[in-house]
């Protein structure tokens, strides 16, 4: 085992959709295993559809022109479809923004938690049955007898939410990827949730790649983070070294404009032109330099 | 300013609660307001905030009237309108103006920008240049006069939050209830939205009742906040004596679980500041 | 958008080619005097189940063949398009305003109105169509002010229950709320506000309703319902048509041919103007 090998590797990852427009602009990164890697930027960024492309569930719209993906040293691109699902299905997990609707409505909480485990994993239903109960304890879910037998709209949001980290940390996963999963949460669930899947995360040794809008939540999270515009990484560093010395203009304008209660004026500034601008400017410049090799 | 624009007593709202509706029949009345008492000062902004399933909503629907209370009394600008009919409300409607959280639903997908921002002024006797009157709102919120003949999925986010601004403030009203109207924007958007309505509210002197879940923007908008769960009032007060020193656990709690956006290695560890 | 933008290249052709199809039907309805080579009820046996034009046999004049009485085929069928049309658009607006303006207020109102109404369409709907329309024929007395008077006493309520449904979906959104905060009543919103926003559905279902109403005068004409057997329909022709049809095939295929052209032209336009004039998805 090579100990630095990173658990995701994405070299120059580019995008299309059918009329040509890039929607991943030769995006690179690497989340090193046990280490939460942060996505953030605003809506159209493509945080999203980074992790749809680690997970093999792009929108058939989408069509990825270049680059490669490296899960634990296997380059997802040049396997066969069906070996490339097993590998993304053994070894990463989601948790999704929206839990209501990533529940089945129409089926029990237990099954739909152990069918994963039994029927991908081959695992038998009393094994996928213990792991489960321990990991909703590992959540904070105290009576398991009745949450598995409930229905998705028997839950809260935020149980519901823990349903799905226990599902997502059950069969350990080597990767998650979580698609903003606390957006949909108030803010004290929201601290509740973060709360246990960096608990989870540390104990597991679980490598997340984190996709999240909010500047606030990268800071308490992640130790890495890809700062992300028009497809584009535009900063790429340490959290800490983010935060105390943004590098990239956007980065900057995107942190004075988060509201902080500690500092009302000096915050909720809207972002400047000239560095709107200048991001046009330079997609502009990085679409053009690409185009030449591509025709 | 001792004179207040909303003075609000014992404000109680049942709706039914259509998750116990029996097959047959009537679904049973849930309290969602449990009696509340405060006032909204003149020309200033007052934030209302709680987290899901505190009444904040119910509460600004019911000033506005969209909603009828089951008891108590709201007095607006000397009038009791607690229990006024649908048509004895018409004339006040254009004091009482509302923008909604999210401006794909509220704006009517099949009716020009222009459509949209005049019908109030054309429904409140400013029928007469209304050419001009649209031209003016669009100007005040910072639009240029071509997305007059545009319908609302040719805008984006911000834009159509503009509109909704627009409209609301097309009648120069006494009161406008901003009910999250940034919650589904992006942040340099809701920075430059909420930048927009603060000025516009002082420009204007305009009453504000703004909703919203995040203290960190009722922080730099609002003068007075008042603070919400489950349909009751936890707390009231100035803004400033409320961020330096809240008196509630639950204001505390609250302001603790708001992740800003800075390195604190210990806001993820269990133990202090946990919130119920 | 994206989606919008794919309808909308698919609108052009579909929308000429039903549109033509409709005007040279309608053209012919009208004109039909003027058009039709030949009387279409002039009987003559010497002229009896001529073929169409290519084969071998036909007559000048006789475009189409001639039926068994040695009637001008392509002149029955202009002359059919008149009853066709009348019935298509007179029945289907019929079905389509009373159908619309119960659902609208169904859907808007709500509460006892919906409940009603409700209960009639549930009732209707459990009759057996067909029958009904007969049955209604027969208590009316055959004619063209039956057939179209029982088309839409009968489908009306398939405009009510996807307008009530629509309208039900469009109340629930915030630009409803919003036209109340504006000052509008509840007659204002609806018109103002429900309306627009259901027209496209309305002219969708209209133009499926006119090709149905053309099928429907079609059946009723096919058992001997619908109007006076003097003059032609493309039901009658096609009943016709049927007990020929190893001597004289196209005396059946011609009008059941015409039959399907229409009914198509009539859907395809109906959709084909809602991409092209519904501005959300222009």
């Amino acid at each position: 085992m090579n100990a630095t090998r990173p658990c995701l590797d994405i070299q120059s990852l580019s995008a299309v959709l059918p009329n040509g427009a890039r929607v991943l602009r030769s995006v690179s990164l690497s989340v090193q295993p046990g280490e939460v890697r942060a996505l953030v930027g605003e809506s159209g960024a493509g945080k999203t559809m980074i992790g749809k492309a680690v997970l093999g569930v792009l929108p058939p719209s989408v069509r990825v022109v270049e680059g490669d993906m490296l899960l634990e040293g296997e380059d997802l691109g040049r396997l066969q479809p069906k070996a490339r699902r097993t590998l993304i299905g053994a070894r990463t997990a989601l948790i999704p923004q929206d839990p209501l609707t990533a529940l089945n409505p129409s089926r029990r909480i237990g099954p739909q938690m152990t069918d994963r485990l039994v029927r991908i994993l081959g695992w038998s239903g009393p094994r996928a049955d213990a792991r489960i109960r321990q990991l909703l304890d590992a959540v904070q879910i105290r009576d398991p007898d009745r949450v598995l037998k409930c229905y998705s709209h028997e839950l809260s949001g935020g149980m519901r939410q823990r349903v799905l980290i226990a599902a997502a940390f059950a069969a350990e996963p080597r990767l998650i990827v979580a698609d903003e999963p606390t957006t949909a949460l108030d803010v004290t669930v929201q601290k509740q949730i973060l709360r246990l899947i960096a608990q989870l995360q540390r104990e597991h040794g679980t490598a997340i790649l984190f996709v999240t809008h909010d500047l606030g939540v990268v800071a308490k999270i992640s130790q890495k983070v890809s700062v992300l515009y028009a497809g584009k990484v535009v900063e790429e560093t340490e959290t800490a070294a983010l935060f105390a010395a943004p590098q990239h203009p956007y980065t900057r304008a995107l942190m004075a404009a988060t509201p902080r209660y500690t500092d009302p004026f000096a915050s909720l500034k809207p972002v400047d032109e000239a560095v709107l601008a200048g991001l046009a400017s330079e997609i502009a410049a990085a679409d053009q330099a690409w185009r030449r090799p591509h025709g | 300013m001792a004179d207040p624009l909303f003075s609000v007593r014992e404000l109680k709202v049942a709706l039914p609660d259509m998750t116990r509706k029996p097959l047959i029949g009537r679904a049973p009345m849930a309290e969602i307001l449990k009696g509340l008492d405060f006032e909204l000062p003149r020309g200033s902004v007052t934030g209302i905030v709680g987290e899901s399933g505190s009444g904040k909503s119910t509460l600004g629907r019911a000033l506005v009237r969209l909603l009828e209370p089951s008891a108590g009394s709201i007095i607006f600008d000397g009038r009791d309108i607690t229990h006024l009919p649908e048509a004895e409300l018409r004339p006040l409607r254009r004091n009482l103006q509302m923008i909604f959280q999210d401006p794909m639903s509220s704006l009517n997908p099949r009716r020009t920008i222009f459509s949209i921002i005049a019908a109030p002024l054309r429904q409140n006797g400013f029928g007469d240049n209304l050419k001009d009157r649209v031209a003016e709102a669009l100007q005040r919120v910072g639009l240029p006069l071509s997305f007059a003949s545009r319908y609302r999925h040719q805008l984006s986010g911000g834009q159509r939050q503009r509109v909704g601004i627009a409209r609301a403030l097309a009648l120069s009203p006494k009161f406008v209830l901003a009910d999250e109207i940034v919650s589904g924007l992006d942040v340099s958007t809701q920075a430059q939205i909420l930048t927009l309505l603060e000025r516009l509210a002082a420009e204007m002197g305009l009453t504000v009742a703004f909703i919203s879940h995040d203290l960190s923007v009722i922080r730099r908008l609002c003068r007075q906040v008042i603070v919400m769960r489950e349909g009751v009032i936890v707390e009231a007060s100035a803004t400033d004596a409320l961020f330096a020193n809240p008196r509630q656990a639950y204001t505390r709690d609250l302001l603790a679980a708001i992740p800003l956006p800075e390195i604190d290695d210990g806001w993820l560890l269990p133990g202090a500041k946990a919130p119920a | 958008m994206d989606e919008g933008r794919i309808s909308r290249h698919g609108s052009g052709a579909r929308l000429w080619l039903a549109g033509g199809w409709l005007l040279l039907a309608s053209l012919a309805a009208i004109f039909a005097p003027l058009i039709a080579p030949q009387n279409p009820l002039a009987q003559d046996l010497m002229f009896e189940r001529l073929p169409p034009f290519w084969m071998s046999g036909a007559e000048p004049g006789f475009w189409l063949g001639t039926d068994s009485l040695g009637r001008d085929l392509l002149s029955r069928l202009i002359f059919g398009a008149r009853i066709a049309l009348i019935v298509a658009f007179a029945a289907a607006l019929a079905a389509c305003l009373i159908g619309s303006t119960l659902g609208l207020i169904a859907g808007y109102f709500g509460g006892w109105a919906d409940r009603i109404i409700s209960r009639i369409v549930d009732v209707w709907m459990a009759f057996p169509p067909v029958l009904f329309a007969i049955l209604l024929v027969a208590v009316l007395g055959t004619g063209l002010s039956s057939v179209i008077i029982a088309i839409a006493v009968i489908d009306w309520t398939r405009f009510c229950r996807v307008i009530r449904a629509e309208t039900m979906g469009q109340a629930r959104m915030d630009y409803v709320e919003n036209a109340r905060i504006a000052g509008y009543g509840r007659i204002g919103i609806m018109l103002r506000e429900v309306l627009p926003n259901v027209v496209p559905s309305i002219v969708a279902l209209l133009s499926l309703e006119m090709g149905i109403a053309v099928i429907v005068e079609a059946i009723l004409s096919f058992v001997n319902l619908s109007i006076s057997t003097d003059d032609p329909t493309w039901g009658g022709i096609i009943a016709e048509g049927r007990l020929s049809i190893h001597q004289a095939w196209w005396v059946l295929v011609f009008p059941l041919v015409t039959l399907i052209l229409t009914v198509l032209s009539f859907s395809q336009f109906g959709e084909g103007l809602k991409a092209r004039f519904d501005p959300v998805l222009r």
